[in-house]
C-alpha cells in the first residue's frame, strides 16, 4: 500500500457552534425536549448540544406548516415556489465545503463523498426540483394537480443532508409544507439547511426542523394534521408507520432497507466489476439501504474474483473522514458498530468464511475494517439481514436463472447490480431482477432525474423524475 | 310449448382457471333484491384465498412477462366475448341490483366499453408512465413501470358487474394477477365473468374470483406474504382500518379507494398507477 501524507481538511471550516436550536415558524428557537448532545464518530468527542422537540413544539411547528400551506404558499403561483427553491439549491452550492465538513464531523463519512456526492447532489434535487413547481400541469397528474397539505417527513443518519433535500425539494415544489424531523445522531447539515432557508427568505412556517430520537418522529407522523408522511429508514420502523396511518387519509410514502444482490457473469470485466463491487458495498461505510451487499458471482470465475476483491479491498483506506485519502470513514455509531459486529459474528458462527482487510484502524472512534464473506449461503443471517456496514456477503450461481432466483430471493427489492459484456443478458437481467433501481455495469448511481425507490418490503413511492411527484399530489 | 324445465347453474369459484366449489364445503343462499332465491354460491374459505394466491403467483411470470401487445388483445377479447353474452347479463345484473333491464342494459354495455378501454392501456403504459433520464453524467437511464405482482381485490359491494370490471381490468392491464372478492350479496355477475375470462384466452390464474363473506376472507388476504398490494374498495368500513395494519406487515401497497365511487364515470390512470412499481435503470456510456 502506498503512503500517503495525511491531508485533512480543516474542521474550522464547518462553522460549528456549540448550540443548535429548532427551525419553528421561521425562528431558531429553544425545544422543549432533552437535548441531545451530537458525536463526532470517528472521535467520539461531542460536538455540538442539540435542543429537540417536545410534543408541544411538534404540534407549534405542524401548526406553522399549517398556517404557512394556507396563507401563504398553496397561494403563491409556481413560478414564485420555484424562485424560492432555486435560491435554496444556490445557497446549497455556496456554502457547500462548509455544508460537506460538517457532514463527515457529524455522520463520519469520508470528506471526498460528502464533498463530491451528498452536497452536490443535494443541491441538483432541490435545482431540478425547482423547475416543476411551475410545470405541475404537464407531469401528467391531470392539468391542475393540488398539493396534500403538511408534510411530515422522517429521514434517516447515513445520507443527513442529501436525505433531507430528497425529502424537501419535492414537497415544496409540489406546494406543501414541511415539518422535517433529522435523525437523532445527524442532526447539524439539516439545522444549517435551515439557516439557508432563512437566508432565502422562505415565509416562515413553511419548512420547519425539529431534531430529535424516534419519538419525536412518532408524534410527527402522528399528529392529525399531517396530510402527507414520507419515511426513509428501517423497515422494521417503517411498518409500524403504515399500521400507525391505517384508517387514516394520510398518503405514505416508504423507502426502507435493502439487500441488493449485485450479480457478476463470467464475462464481466473483472477490473471494473471489481471497482463496482468495492463502490457498491464500501461507500459510505456501507451505511447505504441500496448497498450491493449480496454479491453473486458466477462460479467459474469466483475464484479469480475474489482474489482481485480481496487486493482492492486491501488498498482501501480507513480513518478520519477529513482526511482527503479516506475512502472508508467512521461507522455512525457505538449502536450501529455493535450491529454490524453482531451480524458478522453471526456469520462466522454460521460457517461463512470471513476476510477482514488488515488496514489499520484509528484508536478511537467506531470503525469498522471492510470486511468479505464468502462460502455463503442463502440461509444465513448475513445473506438475508441488512447489516448497514462495510461487510460483503459472497454467493456463487451457474446459470442466469439460478442467478435470478438468488437475487429475488429477499423481502426486500430496492436495487440490484449485473455485470456483464452482454447487452441482451443485461437486459433480460434488469426485467427480471425485482428491484427499484437496476444498475448494470456500474453502481450506486444517484440523480434527481432518475425515480429512486423499493419494491416489496423496501418501501413504496419514488423520490426523483416526474414519477416522485406523485408521492406530494393528491392524485 | 310445454314448460320446459331450465337447466339451473352451480355458482362455484373461479381459481387458477378452473371452477372449484369451495373446499370448505360451503355455500350461501343468493337472493335477488326482493328475496326471492336466485342461486347457492359458494361460500370460499381462507384455504381457498390461500389457493388463489398460489394461482395468481403461479401465472404471475407468464401474464407480466407477455407482451403489451398480448395483454390488449386478451383484454380486448373479453370485451368481445362479454358482448356476445350481453343479454345475459343484463338478466343477471337487473337481478342482482334490483334495476330495471334498461340500467341494467347501460351498465352492461358500459363494463364491456371499460374492457376495451382498459385493452387499449397495455401498450401505452410504458409510454406514458415510463421516462429517459436526462441524467447528469455519461449514463443512460431509464424508468419503466412494471406490475407489483399479486393483487387482492375486495370488489365492490354494490355495481356487481361494472364495479367488478373497473377494479379488476386496471389490476390485470399492466400485467398484475389478481386475487378478487366478489360483491358479498351480488355475487353471480362475478361468476358469471369468470366463465367469460375462461374462454378469453386469459391464462388461467391471472384473474382469480372468490364468493362468500368479504369480512371473512379479506384479512388472510391482506396479511397473506406472497401478496402484494390490496385494493379496499369492497372493504366493509368496520375493518378496513385492521386490514391496512394487516398489510403493513409486509409492506403492501394498499389502494384505500374513495367510499362511493361511481363506476359510470370515464376512469382516469389513478388504478392502473396503484398497482406498478418504477424500475430505474442504468447504464453507462462510453467507447
Amino acid at each position: 500500500m502506498w503512503e500517503y501524507a495525511p491531508a485533512p481538511e480543516s474542521r474550522d471550516i464547518a462553522n460549528l457552534k456549540p448550540n443548535y436550536r429548532m427551525f419553528s415558524d421561521g425562528q431558531f428557537v429553544e425545544g422543549t425536549g432533552e437535548p441531545l448532545k451530537t458525536v463526532n464518530p470517528a472521535t467520539e468527542e461531542v460536538l455540538a448540544e442539540v435542543s429537540t422537540a417536545s410534543t408541544a413544539d411538534v404540534d407549534k411547528a405542524v401548526k406553522a406548516a399549517r398556517r404557512a400551506y394556507d396563507r401563504v404558499w398553496s397561494k403563491m403561483p409556481g413560478t414564485e415556489r420555484a424562485k424560492y427553491i432555486y435560491r435554496i439549491a444556490r445557497l446549497i452550492q455556496e456554502r457547500s465545503r462548509e455544508l460537506a465538513v460538517l457532514e463527515s464531523l457529524d455522520n463520519g463519512k469520508p470528506i471526498k463523498e460528502s464533498r463530491d456526492v451528498d452536497v452536490p447532489t443535494a443541491a441538483a434535487h432541490f435545482f431540478y426540483h425547482a423547475g416543476w413547481a411551475d410545470k405541475l400541469s404537464y407531469a401528467g397528474y391531470g392539468p391542475d394537480p393540488r398539493p396534500l397539505g403538511v408534510a411530515g417527513q422522517v429521514i434517516p443518519w447515513n445520507f443527513p443532508l442529501l436525505m433531507a433535500a430528497w425529502k424537501i425539494a419535492p414537497a415544496l415544489a409540489c406546494g406543501n409544507t414541511v415539518v422535517l424531523k433529522p435523525a437523532e445522531t445527524t442532526p447539524l447539515t439539516a439545522l444549517v439547511l435551515a439557516e439557508i432557508i432563512q437566508q432565502a427568505d422562505l415565509p416562515p412556517g413553511v419548512v420547519n426542523i425539529i431534531p430529535g430520537a424516534g419519538d419525536v418522529g412518532a408524534s410527527l407522523v402522528e399528529h392529525p394534521d399531517v396530510n402527507k408522511v414520507a419515511f426513509t429508514g428501517s423497515t422494521d420502523v417503517g411498518k409500524i408507520i403504515q399500521r400507525e396511518l391505517a384508517g387514516t387519509r394520510k398518503k405514505l410514502t416508504l423507502e426502507l432497507g435493502g439487500k441488493a444482490a449485485n450479480v457478476v457473469f463470467d464475462d464481466a470485466p473483472l477490473d471494473q466489476a471489481v471497482e463496482g463491487i468495492v463502490n457498491g458495498i464500501f461507500f459510505n461505510q456501507g451505511h447505504v439501504c441500496c448497498a450491493g451487499s449480496r454479491l453473486l458471482v458466477q462460479e467459474s470465475v469466483a475464484d479469480e474474483l475474489l482474489e482481485k476483491l480481496r487486493v482492492r479491498v486491501s488498498t482501501l483506506r480507513v480513518g478520519d473522514p477529513l482526511d482527503k485519502n479516506t475512502d472508508v470513514g467512521a461507522i455512525n455509531s457505538r449502536e450501529q458498530l455493535t450491529k454490524i459486529q453482531e451480524l458478522v459474528e453471526s456469520g462466522e458462527g454460521e460457517g461463512a468464511s470471513r476476510w477482514t482487510s488488515s488496514c489499520p484502524l484509528p484508536d478511537k472512534g467506531f470503525f469498522f475494517a471492510p470486511t468479505v464473506f464468502s462460502n455463503v449461503s442463502q440461509a444465513m443471517r448475513i445473506a438475508r439481514e441488512e447489516i448497514f456496514g462495510p461487510v460483503l456477503s459472497v454467493l456463487t450461481f451457474r446459470t442466469p436463472d439460478e442467478a435470478v432466483a438468488k437475487a429475488n430471493n429477499t423481502p426486500y427489492g430496492l436495487s440490484a447490480g449485473v455485470w456483464t459484456e452482454k447487452g441482451s443478458r443485461i437486459l433480460w437481467m434488469a426485467q427480471r431482477m425485482r428491484a427499484g433501481v437496476v444498475w448494470s455495469n456500474t453502481f450506486n448511481r444517484f440523480d434527481p432525474t432518475a425515480p429512486f425507490g423499493g419494491y416489496q418490503e423496501s418501501g413504496f413511492g419514488r423520490e426523483g423524475g416526474r414519477t416522485g411527484l406523485e408521492a406530494y399530489l393528491d392524485v | 310449448m310445454s314448460d320446459r324445465i331450465s337447466v339451473a347453474k352451480t355458482y362455484k369459484l373461479y381459481i387458477g382457471g378452473a371452477f372449484p366449489r369451495s373446499e370448505s364445503g360451503r355455500s350461501y343462499p343468493v337472493t335477488d333484491s326482493k328475496g326471492a332465491f336466485l342461486a347457492n354460491a359458494a361460500q370460499g374459505s381462507r384455504k381457498d384465498a390461500r389457493d388463489a394466491v398460489v394461482a395468481a403467483r403461479k401465472a404471475f411470470p407468464g401474464w407480466s412477462g407477455a407482451t403489451a401487445y398480448n395483454r390488449g388483445q386478451v383484454l380486448y377479447r373479453v370485451a368481445e366475448v362479454l358482448e356476445g353474452r350481453r343479454e345475459q347479463f343484463i338478466t343477471e345484473v337487473s337481478a342482482a341490483e334490483g334495476v330495471p333491464l334498461k340500467k341494467a342494459q347501460s351498465t352492461v354495455d358500459q363494463a364491456i366499453d371499460r374492457w376495451v378501454w382498459y385493452a387499449g392501456w397495455t401498450d401505452k403504459i410504458a409510454a406514458v408512465l415510463g421516462s429517459a433520464n436526462p441524467v447528469a453524467g455519461p449514463y443512460f437511464s431509464f424508468s419503466t413501470p412494471e406490475p407489483t405482482g399479486v393483487v387482492a381485490v375486495l370488489a365492490p359491494q354494490q355495481s356487481s358487474l361494472l364495479g367488478l370490471v373497473s377494479v379488476v381490468a386496471p389490476v390485470v392491464a399492466s400485467g398484475n394477477t389478481a386475487v378478487v372478492v366478489t360483491s358479498q350479496d351480488r355475487p353471480l355477475p362475478a361468476i358469471t365473468l369468470s366463465e367469460v375470462l375462461a374462454t378469453s384466452d386469459l391464462p388461467g390464474g391471472v384473474v382469480n374470483l372468490l364468493t362468500g363473506r368479504t369480512a371473512e376472507i379479506a384479512p388472510w388476504l391482506a396479511s397473506h406474504a406472497d401478496v402484494n398490494a390490496l385494493d379496499l374498495t369492497g372493504a366493509p368500513d368496520s375493518i378496513r382500518a385492521d386490514l391496512e395494519r394487516s398489510a403493513a406487515g409486509t409492506v403492501k401497497r394498499v389502494l384505500r379507494s374513495r367510499a362511493a365511487e361511481d363506476f359510470t364515470r370515464e376512469p382516469d390512470m389513478s388504478r392502473i398507477r396503484a398497482y406498478l412499481e418504477t424500475k430505474t435503470v442504468w447504464h453507462p456510456m462510453g467507447v
